[in-house]
């Protein structure tokens, strides 16, 4: 198996322990809080009301601009209470509709099946998947229309679906590829017509090797995407790192995968996308590993949008131990949230649960300049000297050696034997770069 | 105001203590003490071998540098308020380092006072990380400047007899042979006898069985420097753990291997013996041990490469044409001189900027 890769990066202990642990599809909650904000780009616009019925797929929030995405009900019921909840990812109130089910699980009359889907016009596909509220599932949420709809001037050669699932712990995108990969390649193939675009690939990181000869073993004339195998190493699946093992460009700074004709989607997204367009069925459940060294029995769950923390830990063998940090998403780059009242959004690949001795803090240490991060920063930079520059407070300096360029990966943080907290640096000092931007504009 | 407090209250009632931090959330296994303990482990067969050839003195000599590094380091830091960090392991390897630098016959007090001096300029610098030179050559600097004749004299015979086979010279080390040759054929007052006898003394460094004794470590020299075989092996541990690259000593051997036969000969251009030039004196010590101290040397790729480079360009022309035998030392502290420059100079061409391939 050749296996393709990029230069950097780090391998982190897997800890894959729900690799071989089927999808459990959980029944629906009683109530589900549904911010409305889950994606990048501007909040939704509430659709309902105190009171209202809802049934599951009912649109609940309108996409507010072009960067936005649609949101809708996962459960059938009332809206108990249009107010605020807190959000996983900014950790502050936002939003969100809260909902109190009825146990019927009823569908919204507007969900329709198809068996022509195969005939819609791209135009008509971009327009349902934006319908469907489609976001990105791999955890930035970016919302999927918007991808799908490149500009003239900047078409689309290549497609790439992302199977990559370099986070430790995380195997949602592992299962899927496995229990759904039919629908997969089916979703990638609307991804391609939407695009008009002939070329696609599937990267999959070759510790997925049931993944890898599922994909295989469908017949060329029904798959158009080659499977391309791919090193095990975060953040292999990072869209720059995994376009620049599959077809060898390199997004240019500040740019995006179109400018260099490439479009990168998650495997759960292109399912989503099947789903939608075959089923009608809007985004309101996803896959989430629900893991980690606190959690009694670790799962793979389908989960409705809006369910509380709370509850898939109920459904996965509660906690066996007192939790010490809980991470949406990836060790690497997931969030640590203060509370399991926290709903699961589009964006929440998984969550981790750790114990005092897995959520171990470290004592930051003087840089011993040992060069792992810049050994090992995928985008070439030096984060020991962009860390120092942000750190003290000059923005200048950590402009011009590229702080803006950081994604954030965590792989700097990760291999610093003096566990200095770089990302934290690269953050803050990224804020207060817009920050400052912010008040030129103003002034 | 009201609401806001009402409703925090009730979430934090609700949640265990949960703790807050940026991501990433899991960290490598290797901290600071792994990496510099791994280094102390790597030295450490050189010093059994030191010990074996040189006699017990080289132990408890050596002893005595880690000790004052500790207790210089310990104080310091005290005095100025700072962490207490000793147990780090960086000055128990700036001690090693300063005594295997030193010859094996040195009284005891000289190795207090460059190990002092090394750590001393290390904390006055701020401490681990900020220093800009080798902090165990900056100590043997000190010293070397203070006290030349104890740092060129007091060799001992290694234990299997003598090196060259010249009595005369049988606890001098071998690049002072060389170069006392260098300096026999240049002067055109030498009598034959004299030419004679360096012409021997070369031409038993350069036998097979002197080059043999030169790798395994049957040679006057430093008390660290002695085993080329050990030295390596060591060093195979620290690329093995990841510990070290390999840009800074493979290129830093790299150039004195090439530059050693040009310049290196007692003869004229050309005529130096390659392996001599890389096994004798401090290089391989100096090479995997000492130019690849990482708060001294440059982080990016490209720098190393400079930085070896620059470390074996600077050794052979001191070797050549200095006034010392030797030239590791002074190179590897020359060079780290030039490191934020070099760092500067080669930073990465970052991912994006690339120009775009099909």
């Amino acid at each position: 198996m050749r296996k393709r890769t990029f230069s950097g990066g780090t391998h982190p202990p897997e800890c894959k322990y729900t690799e071989n642990k089927k999808i459990e599809v959980l029944p629906p909650p009683d109530l589900v809080t549904i911010p409305l904000h889950q994606h990048t780009g501007a909040p939704s616009e509430p659709l309902v009301k105190k009171g209202d019925p809802v049934k599951v797929g009912t649109k609940i929030g309108e996409a507010r601009g072009f960067i936005s995405a649609t949101i809708h009900s996962s459960i059938s019921g009332k809206v108990k209470e249009v107010g605020e909840c807190i959000h996983p990812v900014t950790g502050a109130y936002a939003q969100a509709v809260i909902i109190e089910g009825d146990g019927e699980d009823a569908w919204d009359e507007s969900v329709k099946s198809t068996d022509s889907y195969r005939d819609h016009e791209p135009q008509q596909l971009v327009e349902m998947v934006k319908e469907a509220g489609i976001v990105g599932l791999g955890g930035a949420a970016f919302p999927t229309h918007v991808k799908l709809s490149p500009p003239k001037e900047k078409p689309i050669d290549t497609c790439i679906l992302n199977g990559a699932e370099c986070e430790p712990y995380l195997t949602s995108d592992h299962r899927l590829m496995l229990e759904r990969t039919k629908d997969i390649v089916e979703g990638g193939k609307l991804i391609l017509k939407a695009l008009g675009c002939k070329r696609g690939f599937i990267g999959i990181e070759a510790n997925k090797p049931d993944a890898v000869s599922a994909f295989e073993s469908i017949p060329k004339s029904e798959n158009p995407f080659e499977v391309a195998p791919l090193e095990v190493k975060y953040p292999q699946g990072q869209e720059h790192y995994i376009i620049d093992a599959i077809v060898h460009r390199e997004i240019p700074s500040g740019g995006l995968p179109m400018d260099i004709g490439v479009l990168v989607q998650n495997v759960g997204t292109a399912l989503a996308i099947f789903e939608a367009i075959r089923f009608g069925r809007p985004l309101i459940q996803r896959v989430v590993t629900v893991t980690g060294s606190a959690i009694g029995e670790p799962k793979n769950v389908l989960a409705r949008i809006g369910t509380p923390f709370s509850t898939l830990f109920e459904a996965c063998g509660g906690l066996k131990t007192v939790p010490r940090k809980i991470i949406m998403g990836g060790p690497m780059m997931g969030i640590a949230v203060f509370t399991d009242q926290v709903p699961v959004v589009k964006g929440t690949s998984g969550i981790v649960v750790l114990d005092e001795k897995d959520a171990k803090q470290f004592v930051e240490e003087p840089c011993i300049r040992c060069a792992r991060c810049v050994d090992a920063c995928p985008m070439k930079l030096l984060p020991t000297t962009i860390g120092d520059f942000a750190r003290l407070g000059m923005l200048e300096d950590a402009e011009r050696t590229g702080i803006m360029d950081c994604k954030e990966c965590g792989t700097c943080s990760y291999v610093c034997p003096s566990r200095r907290n770089l990302v934290h640096y690269m953050k803050s000092g990224k804020a207060r770069i817009f920050e400052e931007r912010r008040k030129k504009k103003s002034a | 105001m009201n609401k806001e407090t009402e409703k925090s209250t009730s979430t934090v009632e609700a949640a265990p203590k949960l703790l807050l931090s940026v991501s990433p959330h899991i960290r490598s296994q290797t901290d600071v003490q792994v990496v510099m303990y791994w280094v102390v482990v790597a030295l450490v067969p050189a010093m059994i071998w030191s010990v074996y050839v040189f006699g017990i003195r080289t132990l408890w000599l050596t002893l005595t540098s880690i000790l004052t590094a500790v207790l210089v380091e310990a104080l310091f830091q005290k005095v100025r308020g700072r962490p207490i960090t000793v147990y780090d392991g960086s000055a128990i390897i700036t001690g090693i380092l300063l005594a295997y630098n030193v010859p094996p016959g040195v009284p005891y007090w000289l190795v207090v006072v460059g190990s002092a001096s090394a750590i001393g300029v290390k904390q006055i610098f701020g401490g681990l990380g900020y220093n800009i030179w080798n902090p165990a050559l900056l100590g043997r600097a000190v010293i070397m400047a203070s006290w030349p004749v104890h740092m060129t004299t007091k060799w001992l015979a290694p234990k299997f007899g003598t090196l060259s086979g010249i009595d005369a010279v049988s606890s001098a080390t071998p690049l002072s042979v060389l170069k006392e040759a260098h300096r026999v054929f240049a002067d055109p007052t030498s009598l034959p006898q004299q030419i004679a006898q360096v012409k021997l003394g070369v031409s038993q460094l350069y036998s097979s069985q002197g080059l043999a004794n030169l790798f395994w470590g049957n040679v006057g020299g430093c008390i660290g420097e002695v085993s080329v075989a050990l030295l390596l092996l060591g060093a195979i541990l620290l690329f093995a753990k990841k510990i070290i690259d390999w840009r800074i000593p493979i290129t830093y051997v790299g150039t004195v291997a090439v530059l050693g036969w040009i310049f290196g000969g007692a003869k004229g251009f050309f005529t130096g013996n390659v392996l001599f030039q890389v096994m004798a004196g401090g290089l391989i010590l100096g090479a995997f041990y000492m130019a690849t101290d990482m708060v001294t040397s440059p982080v990016t790729r490209r720098g190393r490469l400079f930085f070896g480079v620059g470390c074996g360009i600077i050794t052979v022309i001191i070797r050549a044409f200095g006034g010392y035998p030797e030239g590791v030392s002074y190179s590897i502290l020359l060079m780290n001189a030039t490191t934020p420059l070099i760092d500067h100079w080669t930073s990465p061409k970052k991912f994006g900027s690339a120009k775009q391939r099909n």
